[in-house]
């Protein structure tokens, strides 16, 4: 039987495809490259991914223009049918963008782009995304970029996981990651193809891909 | 006449000597586009007038070496057929009047050469100089600068992971902003400059050209900046990190389906300089219809086209027949990709305009006859030591410790390197914060550790030893992550080289890197010279930025400069005796500092490369800036553990904390592996235990002495004294 598909989609400026594939594969599914301008997704797709990166260079706002192109229709539909996606700083605020999340990507409370490591604690543990860790249980992952204070109605969304400690960037409840109600589509700031072995610092990034799968 | 009144090869920056040789070589007045191409290529910037001769010293050649200096950047071999390729440029001059577009462009630009030789981009680092942080101005320049180089290498994506930074008065008007660039490539995949084929096209790719950064080579980087250095803001180069990412994947898709002949980035004084240089490298000719040039606006006169610094642009020589795929996979990045022109036999730089011939040089005119100098040579005096007894005593040597820590040239360069993506490519081992960055090589498990140093102090004072510290210490930094150093890069910021001593200054201490380099078999694969660091404050400290870059067999064994567990035992391994002369406790650029010896680095270097293989060593820790003292301070820091050491006092205890010199490190290791690794050491290296891991406090003994930090107190000054300094006003 072949590997469980996964599309990893790819924009002008899209910087993590190669690394959030090469998660996929960590789980034992088959990454698809998905070029932005395609109108359907991969034959056979069972979940999406939508790496980070600087999308249209940020233009206009971040993920603004990625969430208008072709394949996000396609992303749209998937979802609807209650397909898993998995969208990864850049591709969080394409989510949001495109009403898939709600709310926005504000500009960081420093004003700056911060690139560290974080303790993420696991908020609601009842969606897929975090594989059975309990409420409270701490995910060691990096988080990196200039846009990433969510705010919103956290009632409109469930929050999967927040940052434990001082809150890094002024989001609404020290949101890192939410998913939609139905908890099929989930969106973080923090990279977890970024955590996936041992020399890289952290393992901890592997669940969210686990869940693709699940 | 130029419009000052002026003859127009003046107003370019040409010598009336040299304007006679153009009209020599040529046999003619040249026309004013093809002065404009001579002014610039004989720049400095380009020509490398005055420093190409003592160039030659620098060791080149070696089993590792695939390419050398002399091409977009060098590269050398790591095994499985892979080639690492690096190189650090300057951008010093745009960053000092436009610092957020000159530090970024000074990023797009470096990259770019790495993409001309084929290779992909896996690391990112930048050596930076400014005033120190009491002057709005240097905290605006600092502050913009990183920003810049933020904005650019986060969104192209390429791991930032590591670099250094120096505040000194001496660089309040002429900041420096050095950017180095990793990559790497299969041999097969190497890319040369040298056009070849006649009938071939020359192919423009990427952005459009526009009017930006015309004569940024003569006019900013060739010339002492001065009070009208506003009016130059012009000359700088506006960056699109966005277009740089898509021409960067368009570059990699075009030489993954073999459809390039040659590659050139397009960098300073533009088209002219990439035409040239890839037309004398293959012995050809070059035509340029610049009507084709693809213009972001109209109304550029030929000249202007030929040396616009528009960036995010390459050059390509294609095959005829595979004209049509190339353009289609531009297309297909969004990028144009257009046919200007094609190669000759003829050997020289043709530009057609509006139909008519409006440059006909032969290339080698502008790339090779150009008009060396012999730099003078004026020796400083000799230095003298310190006499120690002049120096006070403090009462607290535990209040000193701190204030040293909390010195912005000393303290945690968090601020800037937070702002860097330093993970992107999830290949990052060794963040930037430890001695070296380390980054795996794609698809293998080994890795390379990078890093950039300079001891511009020792060099000085005494540039010879200062060259040679210069070298060592950036390959100590590399040995302390258990790599073996392999090959440099160098950019050499000075300041005027025809006043003073600088010249002096600037051979003595390419001779000391070249002696280094050879007794540490690490050969200089490329490299960059900025001369003209100079303002009416006065010049620089020479200033030579040493890129070494090592490599490690296995990626598992790399280690990082923290403590790990309390009761391993604390080592200082190495030689020399720590001085006050030119240290960071001294505060000033005085004195003789202790030679370094390159014979003894190399055996420490081997000894540390062999404690990695046979994981012996917990951890390891260049001492440099504020010796021993700091770097126990920081291995604790960076471990979140405390740590005690008993050292002897020398000629008195504040030298032997804070005294700096010599070749030496500060490792941890199971106390039970104490005895193994001094028996690896070689003649020459010291192996010693001087304490344990463990407990809340820092603490030294030296003699009867005791100095001792809180590790939380320790960590806040070390941590805020740079955002503090940033707030303050």
């Amino acid at each position: 039987m072949s590997a469980t598909r996964v599309a990893v989609l790819r924009f002008p400026g899209t910087l993590d495809h190669q690394s959030a594939a090469r998660a996929v594969q960590g789980v034992g599914a088959e990454p698809v490259f998905t070029h932005h301008e395609d109108t359907a997704l991969p034959t056979g797709t069972h979940a999406v991914v939508i790496p980070g990166g600087f999308s249209y260079g940020d233009h206009l706002r971040p993920g603004a223009l990625a969430s208008r192109t072709p394949i996000m229709g396609a992303v749209k539909d998937h979802a609807k049918a209650g397909g898993k996606v998995l969208g990864i700083c850049n591709g969080f605020q394409i989510l949001c963008e495109s009403g898939l999340l709600p709310g926005v990507l504000r500009p960081n409370a420093s004003l700056s782009f911060i690139c560290r490591q974080a303790d993420l604690e696991v908020a609601d543990a009842g969606t897929p995304w975090t594989g059975g860790r309990g409420a409270g249980e701490v995910l060691s992952i990096p988080f990196k970029h200039h846009d990433g204070a969510w705010f919103g109605t956290p009632g409109e969304a469930r929050v999967v996981l927040r940052y434990k400690g001082e809150n890094p960037n002024g989001s609404i409840d020290k949101i890192a990651g939410i998913s939609n109600l139905a908890g099929n589509v989930m969106g973080l700031m923090p990279h977890p193809e970024e955590a996936q072995e041992p020399l890289l610092g952290s393992t901890d990034g592997r669940v969210l891909f686990a869940a693709l799968i699940a | 006449m130029g419009e000052s009144g002026k003859p127009l090869y003046e107003e370019l920056g040409l010598l009336a000597t040299e304007y006679d040789r153009v009209v020599q070589l040529m046999g003619r007045e040249p026309t004013d586009p093809e002065l404009v191409m001579f002014s610039l290529m004989w720049s400095e910037h380009c020509s490398y007038k005055h420093s190409k001769p003592l160039l030659k010293g620098f060791p080149t050649t070696g089993p590792r070496v695939v390419m050398g200096p002399g091409e977009n950047a060098g590269a050398v071999d790591v095994g499985d057929g892979l080639a690492i390729v690096f190189k650090v440029e300057s951008h010093n001059h745009p960053s000092a009047v436009e610092p957020f577009q000159g530090a970024a462009t000074g990023v797009g630009g470096i990259v770019r050469d790495i993409i001309a030789v084929g290779a992909t981009p896996i690391a990112l680092l930048d050596s930076l100089r400014f005033g120190t942080l009491d002057s709005a101005r240097s905290r605006f320049l600092f502050r913009r600068a990183v920003e810049g180089i933020g904005h650019y290498g986060n969104c192209i994506g390429i791991p930032n992971v590591g670099g250094e930074v120096q505040f000194d008065d001496r660089y309040e008007d002429s900041c420096l902003v050095n950017a180095m660039c990793v990559g790497v490539v299969p041999h097969h995949k190497i890319l040369s400059c040298a056009a070849k084929g006649i009938g071939n096209r020359l192919v423009l790719i990427g952005n459009r050209t526009g009017r930006d950064g015309i004569g940024g080579a003569s006019v900013l980087a060739s010339a002492e900046l001065g009070d009208d250095d506003a009016d130059k803001r012009p000359s700088v180069q506006v960056g699109d990190p966005f277009t740089e990412r898509k021409l960067m994947d368009l570059c990699q898709a075009l030489n993954d389906a073999d459809l390039l002949v040659a590659l050139q980035d397009l960098g300073a004084a533009g088209l002219t300089s990439a035409a040239s240089e890839m037309a004398s490298r293959g012995g050809v000719g070059l035509a340029i219809d610049l009507d084709r040039v693809p213009l972001r606006e109209q109304g550029l006169a030929p000249g202007e086209v030929l040396v616009s610094e528009s960036q995010e642009r390459m050059l390509a020589i294609v095959e005829p027949a595979k004209m049509d795929a190339v353009v289609e996979m531009a297309r297909r990045h969004e990028l144009d990709a257009t046919d200007i022109g094609e190669v000759t036999g003829t050997g020289e730089l043709e530009a057609l305009w509006r139909g008519e011939e409006v440059v006909r040089i032969p290339s080698l005119y502008l790339t090779d006859d150009v008009p060396f100098y012999d730099v003078p040579r004026d020796p400083a005096p000799a230095p003298a030591a310190i006499d120690l007894s002049t120096v006070p005593e403090p009462d607290d040597l535990s209040a000193a410790w701190l204030a040293l820590l909390g010195d912005p040239n000393v303290a945690s360069k968090r601020w800037i390197f937070q702002q860097y993506d330093q993970l992107v490519g999830a290949g990052t081992m060794r963040r930037p914060g430890g001695d070296a960055g380390v980054v795996r090589i794609p698809g293998t498990n080994r890795a390379v550790a990078v890093t950039l140093d300079c001891a511009e102090w020792h060099t000085e004072i005494d540039p010879y030893a200062g060259g040679m510290a210069s070298v060592l210490e950036a390959a100590r930094n590399v040995a302390c992550t258990g790599a073996v150093p392999i090959a440099a890069t160098d950019c050499l910021n000075y300041a005027n080289p025809e006043k003073g001593s600088t010249g002096w200054r600037l051979a003595e201490s390419i001779r000391g890197m070249a002696d280094a380099l050879t007794a540490i078999d690490a050969p200089i694969v490329s490299g960059n010279v900025s001369l003209y660091n100079e303002s009416p404050r006065g010049p620089i400290y020479p200033t030579p930025v040493v890129g070494v870059v090592g490599l490690l067999d296995d990626a598992a064994t790399s280690i990082g400069s923290a403590f790990h567990h309390h009761d391993d035992a604390i080592l200082l391994i190495g030689y020399g005796e720590p001085r006050v002369d030119a240290s960071r406790y001294l505060g000033r650029c005085d004195g003789a500092p202790t030679a370094p010896e390159p014979a003894r680095d190399a055996a420490l270097f081997r000894l540390l490369a062999e404690c990695a293989r046979q994981r012996l060593l917990k951890s390891a820790h260049d001492v440099s800036e504020g010796g021993l003292a700091v770097a126990l301070a920081e291995s604790c820091i960076n471990g979140d553990v405390g740590g005690q050491v008993a050292i002897p006092a020398g000629r008195r205890a504040d030298e032997a904390m804070f005294g700096e010199g010599g070749g030496r490190v500060i490792a941890s290791c199971d106390p039970r592996h104490v005895a193994d690794v001094a028996a690896l050491a070689g003649e020459g290296v010291h192996v010693v235990q001087v304490g344990a891991v463990g407990g809340d406090d820092v603490v030294i003994d030296a003699g009867s002495s005791t100095a001792r930090v809180s590790l939380r107190e320790a960590a806040q000054v070390w941590e805020g004294s740079i955002p503090q300094a940033l707030e303050a006003q």
